[in-house]
């Protein structure tokens, strides 16, 4: 309401209550970032400072956590130790002080980079599935449209360990078990329901208008599609395509039941990440924190579109 | 047919139009498009869900299993649904899934409408704080599970020590994941700490979509707070707090990657969830044409309730 001061409306809650609610919704936000707080801490702690009592928040910061997730190491006499070339770098340092040299790289880098692979060419496989049949289902008569689009949705009810039965079998037939393009097709088929239905809504918020101008203009109905629909959904489409990135980069069920080598994404990975005597803390947090960072940034750049995302496009705002 | 007839007039028109419009058929007419447009996500939903929904239909009704590919596999009828349907274990886990669904939706939903009405009191920097809230339900529930088994460890995790500071009990005298009583409580209080966030989101979106006239509207006729928040606030918001139920039902229904990693099912089968006992069945002891009768049994279970509970969200939607 231009011109009428919100302090004298009569629904704007008071100063007093309204600090208490930010003093509260602050203290919820404070206690709910403690267990992230605590995997990037520990992700910096030596292995005894990780698993002191009582917990320590102040600490020696320390990067064997980093080294042990991304080097494999093995036991060796302190003669043997002795008689080695000087120490070449951070990581051969820490492997020293435990008796330990450093003997190659671990198997992080290659899961991290299977998740790339598998998000990013699932998501791109989803976006452009999506996008098309979105526009399909905004624009033209589709016979049988609902029961289409119910279908579309009703695939992603299913359990995914019921799933998981039958796409084992068949994967093992056609030669698709740990695979990358296994897990790129069967992360697209699970999102592309969520991309249909968040871009017929966002494409169904472009006026017709403007396709129709071109297509009196003499462009064809793909040539529209591409020159006008396609740019105006770019938001849209953005926000789908990190919705699709999340849940791949997340996915674990699928990833731990078919990938054991080649194919392997990094949530299986991350909790066998073990030391000597049980899961080496550090690492795993180091693991974790890299992992879980890219998430943070994407729903800093998500939260306008959230709800929808999160609703399957039933919610706006 | 007089040349009158508006359909004659339409037609003539149509044929007197120049060139831009008669392009419109140039190129694939629209019908083709659709066609085209939809036909490889159909495809590809045949291929990946329903081709290997049918399989499990199918072997749901056989002894297969998948770790002897080459024994001979003969028809049982249906007597892999009639043991599924009277396994004790099937009905322990369905038991402690209904516990899981009941308390975390319980607990979500007031937390979340709680948190959503707070936050539209509209302080000072309720934006970023918001975003801050959001957080944990984006991040993977695997990595999460496994984390959390770090702070539920006794003395040294940073969960038994918080408990400690603030209820004087000593951190080595519990153990949220080892003790068969405390356990369930474990799972459910990390898929609160996740999903939070996600009711509190449909709840605001719900506070919001109230218009303000209704709330001058009270003012004006002297209803107090109290009252307007029983007449207005929730009864307007109840759409939306059922749509956050639907959704968080139907996924922790599927709950398998956060309590497989935080608990794996244990201390014995406390907190074994329904999707647990099936991948024990499916991929443990390969009892594959059980298991099959086992997900179609749940398939049909979460399509039901959804589909009930979707019927219930539209009567108050329209009420």
């Amino acid at each position: 309401m231009p011109g009428i001061s919100h302090a004298h409306s009569v629904v704007e809650p008071s100063p007093l209550y309204k600090r208490v609610a930010g003093v509260l919704v602050v203290l919820y936000a404070v206690l709910t970032m403690a267990p992230l707080a605590w995997i990037f801490l520990t992700g910096f702690k030596s292995a005894p400072d990780s698993i002191a009592y009582p917990p320590k928040i102040v600490f020696t910061p320390s990067t064997e956590g980093y080294c042990n997730l991304f080097t494999t190491r093995s036991r060796q006499t302190p003669e043997y130790i002795a008689q080695l070339p000087p120490v070449a770098g951070v990581c051969d340092a820490h492997a020293r002080g435990n008796n330990m040299v450093v003997v190659g790289s671990s198997n992080y880098p290659p899961r991290f980079i299977n998740s790339l692979i598998i998000a990013f060419g699932s998501t791109a496989l989803s976006v452009v599935l999506g996008v098309t049949a979105a526009y399909a289902f905004s624009r033209f008569r589709v016979p049988g449209k609902d029961d289409l689009l119910f279908f579309i949705l009703s695939t992603r009810m299913m359990p995914p360990i019921a799933v998981a039965i039958p796409i084992y079998l068949m994967y093992r037939e056609v030669g698709l078990s740990d695979t990358r393009l296994g897990m790129i097709l069967l992360y697209t088929a699970v999102n592309v329901s969520l991309a249909v239905w968040l871009l017929k809504g966002f494409i169904d918020e472009i006026p017709r208008e403007y396709e129709e101008a071109a297509l009196i203009d003499g462009y064809t109905r793909l040539q529209a599609f591409f020159k006008v629909v396609l740019p105006q959904a770019t938001t849209g489409i953005v926000a789908t395509a990190i919705f699709c990135l999340i849940f791949a980069w997340n996915e674990y069920a699928f990833a731990v039941l078919l990938t054991s080598g080649e194919a392997q994404t990094a949530p299986p990975f991350i909790p066998i990440i073990i030391g000597e005597g049980g899961q080496d803390w550090p690492a795993v947090a180091a693991g974790s924190t890299l992992f879980l960072l890219p998430i943070l940034v994407f729903t800093v750049l998500l939260r306008k579109h959230l709800l929808r995302g999160i609703t399957f496009g039933a919610l706006r705002k | 047919m007089t040349a009158l007839h508006p359909k004659a007039v339409l037609e003539n028109a149509a044929r007197r139009t120049p060139a831009p419009l008669a392009r419109r058929v140039r190129g694939l007419s629209d019908r083709a498009l659709a066609w085209l447009f939809i036909t490889p996500t159909i495809v590809l939903l045949l291929a990946v869900n329903i081709f290997p929904l049918l399989w499990t239909v199918r072997l749901s009704f056989t002894n297969y299993r998948a770790n002897r590919p080459n024994a001979t596999v003969s028809g049982v009828g249906i007597d892999n649904y009639v043991s599924v349907l009277t396994d004790p274990d099937v009905w322990a886990a369905m038991q402690a899934t209904a516990h899981f669904l009941f308390w975390t939706i319980l607990l979500q939903t007031l937390l979340g409408f709680m948190l959503a009405y707070l936050i539209d009191r509209r302080f000072r920097g309720h934006g970023f704080w918001t975003t801050v809230i959001l957080i944990p339900m984006m991040l993977s529930p695997a990595v999460v599970g496994n984390f959390w088994a770090f702070l539920y460890q006794p003395q040294i995790g940073l969960f038994n020590y918080a408990v400690a500071f603030f209820t004087g009990i000593p951190p080595s005298s519990f153990e949220m994941i080892g003790s068969v009583n405390l356990a369930p409580w474990s799972i459910i209080i990390v898929d609160t700490w996740m999903w939070t966030p996600y009711v509190m989101l449909i709840c605001l979106a719900g506070l919001r979509s109230i218009p303000e006239y209704i709330y001058e509207a009270a003012e004006v006729d002297r209803a107090s707070k109290w009252r307007q928040f029983w007449s207005i606030t929730l009864p307007m918001a109840l759409p939306f707090i059922m749509l956050a139920v639907l959704f968080r039902g139907i996924e922790n229904f599927k709950m398998f990657d956060m309590v497989n990693l935080l608990t794996s099912g244990g201390p014995g089968s406390t907190t074994e969830l329904a999707s647990i006992t099936l991948k024990r069945e499916a991929f443990e002891k390969w009892r594959t044409g059980y298991s099959s009768a086992f997900a179609i049994i749940l398939f049909v279970t979460v399509f039901g309730l959804a589909n009930i509970y979707v019927k219930a969200l539209n009567r108050v939607k329209n009420r």
